[in-house]
């Protein structure tokens, strides 16, 4: 696997297993994450989180807490004044405008973990104990806390919008209406995925300090969009965008949820500026359960109707999500994908998807890995395989039928109105991953398994296919310097999750640059200092808009290289050529790099057409029908990506996005009871996969068919791996227990959920 | 109160609360950050460090149960340059990804692997499922583990 | 997520560490391993205003095995049971327990003393005291006493432990080589707590079962012995017929609660899968 970094370049590190840079210094505990940062002056903050899920807050009375010893202040809405606003970064909808979160509550609580107070103290440890004597007096109003509930409810949490939707999205193609009216086959099923979310290990972390010299405030410990966070956090605190400074360290995970503009990072600011020296607040997990962005809270009406020889007419639904108490930042997504790709990648001429959004007394929505993606793929993959059924077609030839062919490419998506978003699909022979994985399966031989049942067992495999969205633009910056001693710094806009950019940046520079890997001295990414206008990362899109944007400024850099040289040279810029560091005149004339020291380039793409990465996944498994156990034996994904950059780094992607949703589909879940108390706040309640769980999960990365839309042929590839666990999962369930007559509607299939579809079934 | 115990080979002594944790005391009193709190409630394990040579949670001990005794972190698993097979193992394996998780993988996979260098994949498994890791899907670290036991066999230090 | 704050001692004889325990009016805790007190400090659930660590206490580290049984020091961890292999023939019940005991790391720090005092109705020592007759030797400021597992665990995270008293030995009646026995433990994850957890033994006389114990955990507020069973058990031969029987009888005799893991009904019906395959794997 190791290849030397060393070696002479020809595009020869793309595409290569490089070993991450990062890697040595996490794997030496030499990483600096958000709470590693420290300074002589520095104060801590901890937050004090509503214990109600719904109620009017009648008095807070901060005065006990601000006597404790090592207080230095008490912040409330009170001492903020005007409250400012959650601002949306994606999918604005009007209707959404009136729900969207103030940065601390003032009049009401709307969901357990709303922040209410800030204390800036000594320590965390005496923080915490002053935030125990803040005298919160809340009257509690009914909880709003069931999708259903709360749209026909009479208690709004909004009481000015006598209303708890906040916008319903509609996507079409065609016309459904009709396609339905002459069907000869429909079916309609009603489907369910559970609260979850992206929960990284690192909680969040900020540290500001505010010079107050200079009006000015930096924020250190931002990740994901620093400069959107930039924008916000200069509006809030009527600041010129040019006195905020966001500062990016290594950052422990993202995964959707982590880097959006959340509460604190106006609060921890605010509280910078109040104290005039730095604060630092890092979650703790309890905190990070109940107030990083939930996930997945859908409810689905979907109907298909077909052809007797199994050729999809057309598709139709109403999905319900549950946002929780407030649209912030990016929390309409989900639902606008569910609404987009509810048709994945089968070739549906009439599809119209509704999705209406709901805010409930819970906790907050936004995007979490594959967001609505999963959501939808469990939906339609679930119905796929009862539609083969019913039609006595076999399930991967239902599929096959249905795939959107390459001669249909581009292929447009369901227009989402409103939003008027179209997007169409780039590229893909859709057959190839298919056919893929179910060799790589062994689906053949398996089958034979099908519904067995083997020393108390029952045994069942199924597949699904997919479409991964991924390379969002507008666009993306980066900007190439050539150091003093001749190696090139990049920087970048994009932004690290702890997805290894470093790396794959090093390795598309390199190559662009035809140079050997370490000649690439750094990679400058994230933070507001580097290039003038960033966009992040998300949506994956880094290495196709970043990536590009590199290539994009090597380009530009050889450009100035080849003039500079041609004019030291006295010849043509076209007689210029390069060889390693050295570049190359007429008569074997040679400058050497470091001699442009001090030359530097931008570069951009933009685009907005989004790639479309597609894929298959295959589960085996067997379930043990007297608990309701499944265990999973095996788990095949397969993805065309476009063209690979790194495969070590994309294999890992890969299978930790099909364990994150194997947790998605059989353990992880955010459970609130009756009155809106959140019951999932540790590791104890919420369970995540571990070790022991699902041992076998292989991954197959093809580069079968390059994104027409950027130089390099890339698509987004961080997300795939997770898009159609759900619906796989739930299908070899489903398999496994045919004979016994299960069906299942919803995730996560647990074992008492599946034990308990049993006993209904056998009641039957 | 004060508490002496020694830190990577390294007598120390710091004054502290008795509240104060091991892991916040080895974070913030004594600066050595690669050992990370994750959960503060003895579930994700990011906090492991070595106790006498059994790995621990240093979330769920108080910095004043150390005293006297020989703690470990990843810190002193580490080279002054480069890196030792185990991590070098973690590194070819791509056994990481945020590497938030990574410093109390290589304590629980050091301590494991010197005392039972001829671990299967089951117990390997086994033992790390007291550890959370969020990005890598484990199967790699796995691998990373399996395949660095030889070092272990070797020279019992994996160095 | 920071400790509450509280006094610390570590007494180095027993008699310190009662006297220390009573100084403070009912508020202050012993500290064995911590790996249940200071998560629950950490939660600020618990806020003691001293805690007396016991570590240095090296009689209770001791593991005795004599005719009358297996004798555990209060501060014996899941480690050293595990390691000691005497214990497998002494006491296999045990240590087949304790390998469902939580994690690799927890397994270093965490001791039988602190587990039984932390009394978690799906923990597994509990259950192994109950279902085997244990006596629980304790010291308090009034003297030394002995108490009946069985009148031990008094709810969920309840003893019979005056706020003064130390649990110093747990003492486990001799188990004789031939006797049979079984664990089986549903947890949703490796070394989570039990959903449902099924302990038993019994003697063979005649190819009939004798003397059954049977217990369980994760079904009620506390450990609980399973009489019902142990009457299908007793007398019997351990085939088809009473496997079912033993089943039913397990389901028949627990009345478990919902809770966002599971519910009830499906704990009363796990109860007796896990005390079925238990008694399959004992008769095996």
């Amino acid at each position: 696997m190791t290849v030397p970094t060393t070696r002479r370049a020809t595009n020869a590190f793309i595409g290569s297993p490089i070993e991450r840079l990062e890697d040595l210094r996490f794997l030496t505990g030499r990483g600096q994450y958000t709470d590693d940062l420290t300074d002589e002056r520095m104060l801590h903050a901890v937050i004090l989180r509503s214990s109600v899920a719904h109620g009017r807050i009648r008095s807070i009375d901060t005065a006990a807490a601000r006597a404790r010893p090592g207080v230095h202040a008490v912040i409330t809405a009170a001492h903020i004044g005007d409250i400012p606003t959650i601002p949306l970064r994606h999918d604005p909808l009007p209707s959404s405008m009136r729900y969207v979160q103030p940065i601390i509550a003032a009049d009401k609580v709307r969901f357990v973990g709303e922040p209410i107070a800030v204390v800036v103290a000594d320590s965390v440890a005496l923080a915490e104990d002053a935030l125990e004597a803040i005298a919160v007096d809340i009257e509690q109003l009914p909880a709003v806390v069931d999708r259903d509930a709360a749209r026909k409810a009479d208690v709004f949490l909004f009481e000015d919008t006598s209303s708890n939707v906040a916008g319903t999205i509609t996507a079409t193609l065609g016309d459904t209406d009709a396609a339905f009216k002459d069907a000869p086959y429909v079916r309609r099923e009603h489907f369910k995925v559970q609260r979850h979310g992206a929960v990284p290990m690192e909680p969040r972390g900020l540290v500001a300090d505010w010079d107050t010299a200079k009006q000015r405030v930096t924020v250190s410990g931002v990740c994901k969009v620093p400069f959107n966070n930039r924008r916000a956090l200069a509006q809030m605190m009527k600041l010129p965008e040019a006195s905020v400074r966001m500062l990016e360290y290594d950052v422990g995970g993202g995964f959707g949820a982590r880097g959006e503009f959340y509460p604190e990072d106006f609060l921890i600011p605010f509280a910078a500026k109040v104290v005039g020296r730095p604060v630092k607040w890092v979650e703790d997990r309890r905190e990070n359960l109940m107030s990083l962005s939930h996930a997945r809270d859908a409810a689905c009406d979907l109907e298909i109707a077909c052809s007797r020889d199994g050729v999809i007419l057309a598709l139709r639904g109403h999905a319900f999500t549950d946002l929780g108490a407030y649209v912030r930042t990016n929390g309409a997504t989900a639902s606008r994908n569910i609404s987009q790709i509810m048709s994945g990648p089968y070739r549906i001429p009439h599809v119209r998807m509704d999705v209406t959004m709901v805010v409930t007394n819970k906790t907050p929505s936004g995007t979490y890995r594959g967001p609505g993606r999963f959501e939808s793929d469990f939906c339609r993959e679930r119905l796929f395989d009862m539609v083969a059924a019913d039609l006595g077609i076999d399930r991967i030839e239902f599929r096959r039928r249905n795939l959107i062919a390459e001669a249909d490419m581009p292929y447009a998506l369901a227009k989402v109105h409103v939003l008027d978003i179209v997007s169409e699909c780039d590229s893909g022979d859709y057959q190839i991953t298919l056919d893929r994985c179910l060799a790589e399966f062994n689906w053949a031989e398996r089958s034979k398994l099908q519904g067995a049942l083997i020393d108390g067992r029952y045994h069942g495999i199924a597949i699904g296919c997919y479409l991964e969205g991924g390379g969002t633009g507008p666009r993306e910056n980066a900007r190439l310097l050539i150091e003093a001693d001749g190696k090139i710094s990049v920087y970048v806009g994009s932004s690290s999750v702890g997805q290894g950019v470093e790396t794959v940046f090093s390795q598309i520079a390199a190559d662009a640059l035809e140079l050997p890997m370490e000649r690439i001295k750094n990679v400058f990414h994230g933070s507001t200092d580097y290039v003038t206008e960033g966009f992040g990362s998300f949506s994956s899109r880094s290495i196709v808009m970043g990536g590009n944007a590199i290539v994009d400024a090597a380009n530009r850099l050889r450009a100035l290289i080849r003039e500079g040289a041609a004019q030291r040279l006295g010849c043509a810029a076209n007689q210029i050529s390069f060889d390693n560091e050295t570049v190359v005149g007429p008569n074997r004339a040679m400058l050497e790099l470091k001699e442009f020291a001090g030359l530097a380039a931008d570069g951009t793409h933009a685009s907005n057409k989004r790639t479309y990465s597609y894929g298959a996944h295959a589960a085996y498994v067997a379930v043990d029908p007297k608990t309701g156990q499944v265990a999973l034996i095996d788990y095949v994904a397969v993805e065309d990506v476009g063209r690979i950059v790194n495969p070590l780094t994309l294999h890992g992607q890969c299978v930790g996005a099909v364990v994150q949703g194997l947790g998605g589909a059989l353990l992880e879940h955010f459970i609130y009871d009756e009155n809106g108390q959140f019951l999932t706040g540790s590791f104890v309640d919420y369970l995540m996969p571990t070790a022991s769980d699902f041992p076998s999960i292989r991954a197959v990365a093809l580069e079968q068919k390059p994104s027409p839309l950027n130089p390099m042929g890339t698509k987004g590839a961080g997300e795939g791996g997770i898009i159609p666990v759900g619906g796989v999962v739930a299908n070899a369930v489903a398999a496994a227990l045919g004979s016994l007559g299960v069906q299942p509607h919803e995730l996560p299939l647990t074992p008492p959920r599946v034990w308990q579809l049993i006993q209904d079934a056998s009641s039957r | 109160m004060p508490v002496k115990f020694e830190v990577n080979g390294k007598p120390v002594e710091v004054e502290v609360e008795p509240r104060l944790t091991l892991a916040d005391c080895l974070r913030h009193h004594l600066r050595l950050t690669g050992t990370h709190v994750g959960c503060e409630h003895g579930v994700c394990g990011s906090c492991t460090v070595l106790v006498d040579g059994a790995a621990v949670r240093s979330c769920l001990l108080l910095a004043v149960q150390a005293e006297g005794a020989k703690v470990v972190t990843v810190e002193g698993l580490s080279l002054e340059e480069g890196l030792t097979l185990l991590q070098a193992s973690f590194r070819k394996h791509h056994a990481l990804q945020c590497g938030f998780c990574t410093p109390g993988m290589i304590t629980t996979a050091h301590a494991l692997l010197s005392e039972e260098p001829d671990c299967d994949a089951d117990r390997v498994r086994e033992v790390l499922s007291g550890n959370l890791c969020r990005c890598t899907g484990y199967i790699s670290i796995v691998e990373a583990v399996l395949d660095a036991r030889s070092a272990y066999k070797r020279d019992g230090k994996g160095a | 997520m920071k400790l509450p704050p509280f006094e610390y001692a570590c007494p180095t004889t027993l008699s310190d560490a009662v006297a220390l325990l009573a100084s403070h009016d009912g508020e202050a805790k012993p500290l064995a391993g911590g790996q249940s007190l200071v998560p629950m400090l950490a939660f600020r659930v618990a806020s003691p205003s001293l805690l007396v660590d016991l570590r240095k206490l090296a009689e209770l580290r001791q593991i005795k095995i004599a005719d009358d049984g297996v004798t555990l020091g209060a501060m014996v961890r899941w480690r050293d049971i595990l390691d000691d292999a005497r214990l497998r023939k002494a006491h296999p019940l045990l240590v087949a327990a304790v390998e469902h005991v939580a994690h690799y790391q927890i397994r270093n720090r965490g001791t039988v003393g602190g587990s039984i005092a932390h009394a978690d109705p799906a923990a597994e020592m509990p259950g192994i005291v109950v279902t085997c007759e244990a006596k629980i030797a304790v010291v308090g400021k009034s003297g030394a006493r002995v108490i009946d597992a069985a009148n031990f665990f008094q709810g969920p995270l309840m003893t019979a432990l005056k706020p003064d008293e130390i649990i110093t030995e747990i003492r486990l009646p001799a188990w004789p080589a031939k006797r049979r026995f079984g664990f089986q433990e549903f947890a949703r994850r490796r070394g989570d707590f039990a959903l449902a957890a099924a302990m038993l033994f019994y003697d063979e006389e005649g190819g009939k079962a004798g003397n059954a114990h049977v217990g369980a955990i994760g079904v009620a507020d506390r450990p609980l012995r399973l009489p019902a069973v142990e009457q299908v058990l007793n007398g019997n031969k351990i085939d088809e017929v009473t496997l079912a029987n033993a089943e039913a009888a397990a389901s028949a005799s627990v009345d478990p609660h919902d809770d966002i893991h599971a519910g009830g009904a499906y704990r009363k019906a796990l109860i007796g899968v896990m005390v079925e395959r238990a008694l399959k794997s004992a008769a095996a």
